[in-house]
């Protein structure tokens, strides 16, 4: 069965490269995870073509999640949306943090949820707490 | 005011010339308040238009300034890529098939431009982002006709007064009231756009 793919946006590309790296320790089967990090030159910033090329490495039926770093990337990423017109319906943008919200995503994509269900768990990842009281 | 194909080339090659120029400014001004990248990124994404349009023969003004957008969408790894991109992508639309603008037509493309940089950036006037300069000069157009010469001095004028505003958009906004003081990167990059595009409207007038 098709899973929900994840997009990792970074304005450095061995930031994307490296939660890549970090999530797909968790073994997800059937899990595609691509990075979309740096600009075309492998400058600090992104880059819209990477991230049309990146979903399209790893579009699925069942979708694909983008996340985000910060600032101008969300830009970006929504402009690679609109280029992707075939897509709509079947891609959007998470509002996570982007280690643990890839994290995240991953091992709910793995368990098979929806498009809706794996952005709705990568957003909840802005409420944890990482230091218990 | 009458913009051949030809000038509006010319424009996109000032604008060029201008980042060029004021590469070094720019950076200064958002090392300020941004991330310090503004001045190398427009300098690159504009050497990158005028490689593309240089040569190449328009008749279509729309087709030209597609071209410009998508250069700058491409090439460019800030927010100005997406922001400057959709500007100018929005404005192409429309100037489709046209192959010279009057003021009515000219004024339309800002026009689209403006709400392409609205949507792409969730900014309002007075957050003291390049819609700072743009919206003004927007109005200013629709009131009275497309006119140059004072599309430059009312950008001139809207960018300084961004120096007294706080940034509510981007990473400026992180700091609030210290982004006071500074001129915003973007607001001179877009004076500059205005006053390439009074250079090239003058010297072919004269």
């Amino acid at each position: 069965m098709a899973k929900v793919s994840i997009i990792v946006i970074s304005h450095s590309k061995e930031l994307a490269d490296g939660i890549v790296d970090l999530v797909s320790q968790t073994k997800q089967e059937d899990v595609a995870i691509a990075a979309a990090g740096g600009t075309e030159e492998g400058e600090i910033g992104t880059s819209v073509d990477r991230i049309t090329g990146a979903v399209e490495s790893v579009t699925t039926e069942e979708g694909v999640l983008l996340l985000f770093d910060i600032g101008s990337a969300l830009m970006n990423a929504e402009m690679a949306l609109e280029m992707l017109p075939e897509l709509e319906g079947r891609i959007t943008i998470a509002d996570a943090p982007l280690v643990e919200g890839a994290y995240i995503a991953a091992v709910e994509a793995g368990m098979g949820k929806t498009l809706e269900e794996v952005k709705k768990a990568a957003e909840s990842a802005k409420e944890w707490k990482k230091i218990e009281d | 005011m009458e913009l051949s194909a030809a000038v509006m080339k010319q424009w996109a090659l000032r604008i060029n010339e201008k980042m060029q120029e004021h590469k070094d400014k720019l950076s200064e001004l958002d090392q300020a308040i941004g991330d310090g990248d503004h001045g190398h990124n427009m300098a690159r994404g504009f050497r990158e238009v005028a490689n593309k349009v240089e040569d190449a023969s328009y008749d279509d003004i729309g087709a030209m300034y597609k071209d410009v957008a998508s250069t700058l969408i491409s090439k460019v790894g800030g927010a100005s890529g997406p922001l400057y991109g959709t500007a100018f992508l929005k404005a192409s639309n429309a100037w489709k098939g046209r192959d010279m603008l009057d003021s009515e037509a000219f004024t339309e493309g800002i026009e689209a431009a403006v709400g392409g940089i609205e949507t792409r950036g969730k900014a309002s006037l007075g957050d003291k982002t390049m819609l700072d300069v743009w919206i003004p000069v927007r109005d200013e157009m629709k009131e009275h006709g497309a006119d140059a010469e004072k599309a430059a001095k009312t950008a001139e004028k809207e960018a300084e007064a961004t120096i007294d505003k706080v940034a509510k958009k981007g990473r400026a906004s992180y700091l609030g009231e210290r982004s006071k003081g500074h001129m915003d990167p973007g607001a001179f990059s877009s004076q500059l756009v205005f006053e390439a595009l009074a250079e090239v409207y003058k010297e072919e007038a004269s």
